[in-house]
């Protein structure tokens, strides 16, 4: 147990938990959302600008545990400079990643690769997700031509 | 950083202090088979009883004996099986009667749980007796089981839901009670202990100051009826609430319990078998109480598992079942009091309150702690304890929170304070 416990609060996580990227506000931003996770109660506020379909600038403020926290901070890591498709692909491996699920992809995750230890733990999951979830909301609304006020993981 | 996972020896050095209210060890190895299990490897210590409480072995063995011996549906056969699965499924409502201080058998309903109970109170005494402008009254310390039924209650009769403030302590703060208990009141729904903070309110003097104005009061139970000796008749309360599983008695069994006058006059909320005198095909009757509010196949072996509960706590008693709860608070407090990064919510006092205790590390979520400490072994319950609003007024998102029970010692505690000590070596390096 210990070993699984140590396997999900790997160093990389704990290093982006207590230096997240990201952490900072974004006064005119393009697109925007929170997300909230009901069964903790912990809340993740996203923020971008966009060059047409590039994210020029991002800001991820989670206020939540160590594992949502670093997952938030590896997003704002991982999507700046990227493309909105590039992001759809990225949130999606990130998911399957965190759910233990198989998936063909040869994208590098760098960091992100730390997450797959939250697998062990089905409640954490949502923790993890917190963020990409949030993100994902807003941009699917964005393309649809529509926003969205806030999301959540249930 | 993850070196750092050392067990420390403070459990199990010499500075054990031996429980003098407590059961004793063999009857907790003897009567509680799950707390000898091991979980991750370590000795399961299990504080979250205000979550769900762990079964006794009558508890379990009644339950397989009434499915291996006695199943049968009640109140409508005419078979020994029949017979015998109702006598012993009306004879836990006279033991619950008897629990809460000798009220009429009628006056005690089943219901699925503690939520179902008020959520009747609710829909069927409020969506009759109130109207636009009448005051509801409620706590800023509820538990959304006592405060979403009212919320929607409020908004569907146009009538005004109003709150009991709280202090720092988490206590109800009574100077302008006269005041928000004003003449338009006609219900004041609050706990008889708070499931976050472990306040322990004095229903007794709202409960006079309510019916001063005439307005009914519920209580909600779910908190005080497993751990304090309860008395709705010396209340003189007009409907209480609560629930088996909180009281070593299996899930899916509440309980109301309810003034006769004001269930006879109440219509119910389920129809169907069971809860019917007589039923043509253009009108029904309904049964006289308590199956009026009884509608379809009960939990028969809940209600015919919950009665061992009760004899199991009669005979430890509630009155040493509250000293040593007190006596385990006392120690609690006073052992997370050295701990510098921890922060306890809820009074300071053991006598104003019940063992649940609310904190959180200055520096570690409720999440990673709760965490930390299952790999341990230590059940503890993190999040929002169901209490959103109060979350606000506390001015946190969640907390983590250890809650005792009959069978908890001084050992369980100190397991405790040494794992929160371990985790700030794991998450810090502290």
């Amino acid at each position: 147990m210990t070993e699984q416990l140590d396997d999900m609060y790997r160093d990389i996580i704990m290093e982006h938990y207590r230096y997240p990227r990201g952490h900072k506000e974004i006064s005119e931003p393009d697109l925007a959302n929170q997300g909230h996770n009901p069964v903790c109660g912990d809340v993740t506020e996203i923020k971008l600008t966009l060059d047409g379909d590039r994210i020029e600038d991002i800001s991820v403020n989670c206020v939540g545990c160590a594992i949502s926290v670093a997952s938030g901070s590896m997003l704002a890591d991982m999507i700046e400079g990227k493309t909105i498709s590039d992001v759809r692909k990225i949130a999606e491996v990130v998911r399957a990643l965190i759910k233990g699920e198989e998936i063909d992809t040869d994208l590098d995750l760098g960091d992100l690769e730390a997450l797959e230890g939250v697998r062990n733990f089905p409640v954490r999951i949502k923790c993890a997700l917190l963020s990409w979830t949030t993100l994902v909301d807003a941009i699917e609304a964005r393309e649809v031509g529509q926003t969205v006020e806030a999301s959540t993981t249930e | 950083m993850r070196t750092g996972f050392v067990s420390s020896d403070l459990a199990s050095g010499d500075a054990r202090v031996p429980d003098h209210t407590g059961l004793s060890k063999e009857a907790i190895n003897r009567d509680f088979p799950i707390l000898s299990r091991k979980i991750n490897g370590k000795r399961l210590v299990y504080l979250d009883s205000a979550a769900t409480t762990q079964k006794p072995q009558c508890v379990i063995d009644r339950i397989e004996s009434y499915y291996a011996s006695q199943n049968a549906n009640v109140h409508r056969g005419l078979h020994t099986l029949a017979e015998e699965a109702t006598s012993a499924f009306e004879a836990t409502r006279d033991k619950i009667a008897s629990f809460i201080g000798g009220v009429r058998r009628e006056e005690i309903i089943y219901t699925r749980n503690a939520t179902e109970a008020i959520n009747l109170v609710a829909q069927s005494w409020g969506r009759k007796h109130i109207r636009e402008n009448d005051r509801i009254v409620i706590t800023r310390m509820e538990h959304h089981a006592n405060l979403v039924p009212w919320l929607v209650l409020a908004e569907e009769t146009g009538a005004e839901l109003e709150y009991i403030p709280v202090d720092s302590q988490g206590r109800l703060i009574l100077d302008n009670i006269s005041n928000i208990i004003d003449s338009r009141t006609k219900i004041v729904a609050l706990t008889q202990m708070s499931n976050v903070l472990g306040t322990i309110n004095p229903v007794d003097e709202i409960i006079e100051v309510a019916h001063r104005r005439n307005a009914m009061v519920l209580i909600d139970g779910a908190q005080s009826v497993p751990h304090l000796p309860v008395d709705v008749k010396a209340l003189d309360v007009d409907f209480m609430a609560f629930s088996a599983h909180k009281m070593l008695g299996p899930t899916g069994i509440g309980i109301l319990y309810g003034r006769e006058s004001l269930l006879d006059r109440m219509e119910p909320l389920i129809y169907g078998g069971e809860m019917i005198s007589e039923v043509r095909y253009d009108s029904a009757d309904w049964a006289e109480l308590p199956w009026k509010f009884e509608a379809g196949t009960p939990n028969i072996a809940g209600a015919i598992g919950f009665a061992p509960a009760l004899d199991y706590l009669n005979s430890t008693g509630m009155d040493k079942i509250r000293e040593h709860e007190i006596e385990l608070t006392e120690h609690a407090l006073d052992r997370l009091a050295g701990l510098k990064f921890i922060r306890i919510y809820g009074p300071t006092s053991s006598e104003q309150r019940g063992g649940i205790i609310s904190f959180v590390d200055s520096e570690i979520h409720p999440h990673d702690l709760a965490q930390f400490l299952d790999a341990s072994g230590i059940a503890v319950r993190a999040g929002h304890h169901c209490a959103q609003p109060l979350m606000g007024l506390l001015g946190v998102n969640s907390t983590a929170r250890a809650s005792f029970y009959i069978y908890n010692t001084k050992d369980d505690i100190d397991e405790l304070v040494s794992a929160l000590r371990d985790a700030r070596r794991y998450f810090i390096n502290d």
